[in-house]
């Protein structure tokens, strides 16, 4: 199964997301959210650790917030020595939902990023 | 000529006026953007400063990538990434040496200014440091072109680094946090193009000095 790794300046926001997108998976999902000392920001180490926490030859997808937590996620991927690690471009919150439902479904990493494209546009009302 | 003596004498600088300038930059920061620019920037700083006594040694390629890469873990925000890159790409062209020609410091500043760009994804005239960043590197490789010395290259960068600064007063963000603001945007100096000046403003001051 593919695992998912939840990104934020919040480590609030990326439990929370951690914790609405297991109730419909039992996908491996790991959150990196804020700073060491819990501040608010992005961290390399927690961003790195949290997937390689999540890793297994099915790979993993990442999903982030914005600004440092997408460049900072650049940066780990590019050190990481991983293959199939991929970054999904979409909202936060449905974009994990769905990713976690996906990785279930036994999906690949680029099949779950072509998946949830869908989610930038879908409507809430 | 710029020696890896110079360069270490550099970074201090910069840490040191990273410091100095952390309330203002945050301040900056808390009118268009999250409040943490001076704040991020003095705790990478501090940081690549503690580790600098170990690296002293080392060639320039070395020490620039390893500022780069201390940035780039320690900062938080989305300077960590941009300086980070910045750092390790002028690293890259540095490789293995211990001495800078003038030839050598503006392609570790355009490779710098490049970095920046590729992580940012980002132009000139979107309310962020390349305002500062990319004008300065225009008057550095044109002065250097033109024969004429570093540091009355460096002058004339840190200039139009200024002037850029003054521009990002005038203009709506389109990147980065503060483009959330829009038009509420204008009238408020972008805090990265400041803090990109200082860094500029500290590189002279080093290379006179010296």
């Amino acid at each position: 199964m593919v695992g998912i790794a939840i990104v934020s300046h919040s480590c609030k926001l990326a439990e929370g997301v951690e914790e609405i997108s297991r109730m419909m998976s039992n996908a491996p999902i790991a959150a990196a959210g804020g700073l060491e000392d819990g501040s608010l920001g992005t961290s390399y180490e927690k961003i790195s650790a949290a997937i390689e926490s999540v890793y297994s030859a099915d790979g993993v997808v990442v999903l982030m917030d914005m600004g440092s937590a997408v460049m900072t996620t650049e940066m780990v991927l590019e050190d990481l020595d991983r293959p199939n690690v991929v970054m999904l471009d979409c909202p936060l919150v449905e974009g994990a939902i769905l990713a976690a439902v996906e990785s279930s479904n036994g999906k690949t990493p680029t099949e779950i990023a072509k998946l949830v494209e869908q989610s930038r546009t879908t409507k809430k009302f | 000529m710029v020696n890896s003596k110079q360069i270490i004498a550099i970074v201090a600088a910069i840490a040191k006026r990273m410091e100095l300038e952390k309330n203002f930059l945050t301040e900056l920061d808390n009118e268009i953007g999250d409040g943490d620019h001076g704040i991020n920037l003095s705790r990478g700083f501090k940081s690549v400063q503690e580790k600098l006594p170990t690296w002293t040694d080392k060639d320039i390629g070395t020490i620039l990538k390893n500022v780069g890469m201390e940035l780039v873990s320690t900062v938080g925000g989305a300077s960590g990434p941009l300086y980070g890159t910045a750092f390790m790409k002028a690293g890259n062209v540095c490789k293995g040496k211990t001495e800078l020609t003038d030839a050598d410091f503006t392609a570790a500043f355009g490779a710098a200014v490049g970095g920046v760009q590729m992580r940012g994804k980002a132009v000139e005239g979107e309310k962020t440091m390349l305002d500062a960043l990319c004008p300065a590197l225009k008057a550095l490789r044109d002065d250097i072109d033109s024969g004429r010395t570093l540091i009355e290259a460096m002058t004339d960068a840190v200039d139009a680094a200024a002037k850029g600064v003054e521009f990002t007063k005038t203009i709506v963000a389109t990147k980065g946090r503060a483009a959330y603001l829009g038009e509420r945007s204008i009238g408020h100096q972008d805090p990265g193009a400041t803090s990109s000046l200082y860094m500029l403003q500290t590189v002279l001051e080093v290379l006179k000095r010296d």
